[in-house]
């Protein structure tokens, strides 16, 4: 295992050598490049004023603001589709209707209704993370073993209680996979918005990288997003482990 | 039991009908300003008038075909990287965490970096789309050609079949399903980048129309280009699982 650790890392590494050694051999003047020991400094940089951690803030807080309220809507329906066969029928047109139109697109919509910012952001990456959502915890819903509901029916629980007694726990695990795709999804249409047309954020902070013709800084911007999307990926991974174990793996095959 | 299940089909029609005649009824009564809201009557007025002028369909091939080149290029490419990759367990020791690692790297964060070499221009779309769209595509290849039942391969070594045979003849095949499901997904990431690269690059496609109709505040012509990008997505989906339905009818007789 741990060689296998050693031979994944033998090919970034290299490249990154290869890299170091040929800019600095060219002496590469370069509006896109720049050698890896130049993003480094560049990266130190932009943290040592904060900048930086500035973007990160602002970013995250409209990804997250973002999935808490895609992911609230997105539940709700998901779980009442999920309970009454009737009402899912009937939105199955609504819902198809609505589901494939690009997140992005609703940009210069939110643009208009609520201009730059915070706002505007936060409902596009609510918009994107409503449907994964609604869909993963309809089908979790559905998958409950019908003997719980019956439980619950027979224990005459009222309609709220057996909503949060039998069926969210029972829904948990797989719905905790829904919010883990939508966490990643969140993330990149924050991104996404910020590098097309809002400014603020990690995507307004690489857009005035590039128009500064700064590559370093701009590629260090690049190699922090991926870092963030990582991470948060990683994160999220080890809480579905810790949190459900092999109970939330049964429902990723469907 | 076919005759409910249209009934219901039917329902579910008259209840998307019914929000249109919602949205109407907020935009005839004026609860949300008309700058930002127009009727379904006014979307649909703009929609005619947009395609019998013409400007819309050049807009609409424009973005489709931004999204065409950019996922056929990232098809080819993908497929054939990750039936080298996957082909050779040497190489997946070595290259595949790499790829694993650029994975959550939100996409669109490349198009600084190609608007630097490439400058505002159609080349820099393509290279975009084809960037994000060959992800899911290399992985999915991998991870096909990894999951071939070991046996097809022990066939093929007793025949001492090529390795370029073994790779079109057992291996293309047996991963195709999830191959075709990589493709899918990365439609999805070819619409939407290519909108994004029309709103930063004013190339000529739906996502400049949709910006500028936003610019001057006509709504009409705003909800046009979104109800037709919505359209782009369903329409493509549903042709691609068509696609899919078809190309893999041999399998599903196998099972």
């Amino acid at each position: 295992m741990k060689g296998d650790t050693a031979k994944a890392l033998v090919l970034p590494v290299a490249l990154l050598a290869a890299f170091e050694i040929w800019a600095r051999a060219t002496h590469l003047q370069s509006d896109s490049l720049a050698p890896p020991s130049q993003i480094i400094m560049a990266l130190a940089e932009a943290f040592a004023d904060f900048s930086i951690l500035i973007a990160t803030r602002d970013t995250l807080f409209a990804a997250f603001a973002g999935l808490a309220i895609g992911s609230i809507i997105g539940l709700a329906l998901g779980i009442a589709f999920g309970l009454s066969d009737t009402l899912n029928r009937l939105m199955e047109v609504t819902v198809e209707a609505i589901r494939p139109i690009p997140s992005i697109a609703l940009l210069p919509i939110a643009l208009i209704a609520l201009g730059f910012g915070y706002r505007m952001e936060i409902v596009i990456v609510a918009f994107a993370c409503v449907w994964p959502i609604l869909i993963l915890s309809r089908t979790a819903v559905r998958g409950i073993e019908p003997r719980l509901i019956e439980v619950a029916r027979a224990l005459r629980l009222p309609a709220g209680q057996r909503i949060w007694k039998i069926v969210i726990p029972a829904a948990l695990p797989r719905i905790f996979v829904a919010f883990r795709l939508a966490a990643g999804i969140a993330l990149i249409v924050a991104v996404t918005v910020e590098i097309a047309i809002n400014p603020i954020g990690l995507g307004a902070g690489i857009m005035l990288a590039q128009q500064a013709l700064r590559a370093d800084l701009m590629l260090a911007y690049l190699v922090w997003i991926g870092a963030i999307g990582y991470a948060l990926n990683i994160l999220l991974v080890v809480a579905q482990r810790r949190l459900f174990g092999r109970a939330a793996l049964s429902g990723d095959g469907r | 039991m076919k005759s409910t299940a249209l009934l219901w089909r039917l329902a579910s029609f008259a209840v998307a009908a019914g929000f249109i005649g919602l949205w109407q009824l907020v935009a005839n009564l004026r609860l949300v300003s008309p700058v930002f809201l127009p009727g379904p009557d006014r979307a649909w007025a703009s929609l005619v008038r947009g395609f019998s002028s013409g400007d819309l369909l050049t807009k609409l091939a424009g973005t489709l075909e931004h999204m065409a080149y950019g996922w056929l290029a990232a098809s080819i490419a993908g497929i054939a990287l990750g039936a080298l990759i996957g082909s050779s367990p040497r190489m997946r020791t070595y290259v595949a965490p790499s790829l694993e690692f650029l994975r959550p790297l939100p996409v669109s964060a490349i198009i600084p970096v190609a608007i630097a070499m490439l400058g505002l221009t159609q080349a820099m779309a393509l290279l975009v789309i084809a960037f994000g769209a060959i992800w899911p595509i290399v992985l999915v290849t991998i991870h096909g050609f990894a999951a071939v039942e070991p046996r097809l391969y022990e066939v093929a070594r007793s025949l001492q079949m090529s390795k370029l045979a073994v790779i079109f003849k057992i291996a293309l095949p047996s991963a195709s399903p999830d191959i075709l499901a990589g493709m899918r997904l990365s439609l999805t990431v070819a619409l939407i980048l290519a909108v994004v690269c029309e709103i930063l690059a004013g190339l000529d496609g739906l996502g400049h129309w949709v910006l500028l109709s936003a610019r001057a505040f006509r709504s009409a012509d705003l909800f046009a280009g979104v109800i037709l990008l919505g359209l782009t997505g369903y329409v493509t989906s549903v042709a691609m699982s068509l696609a899919e339905h078809r190309l893999l009818a041999w399998q599903a007789a196998q099972r």
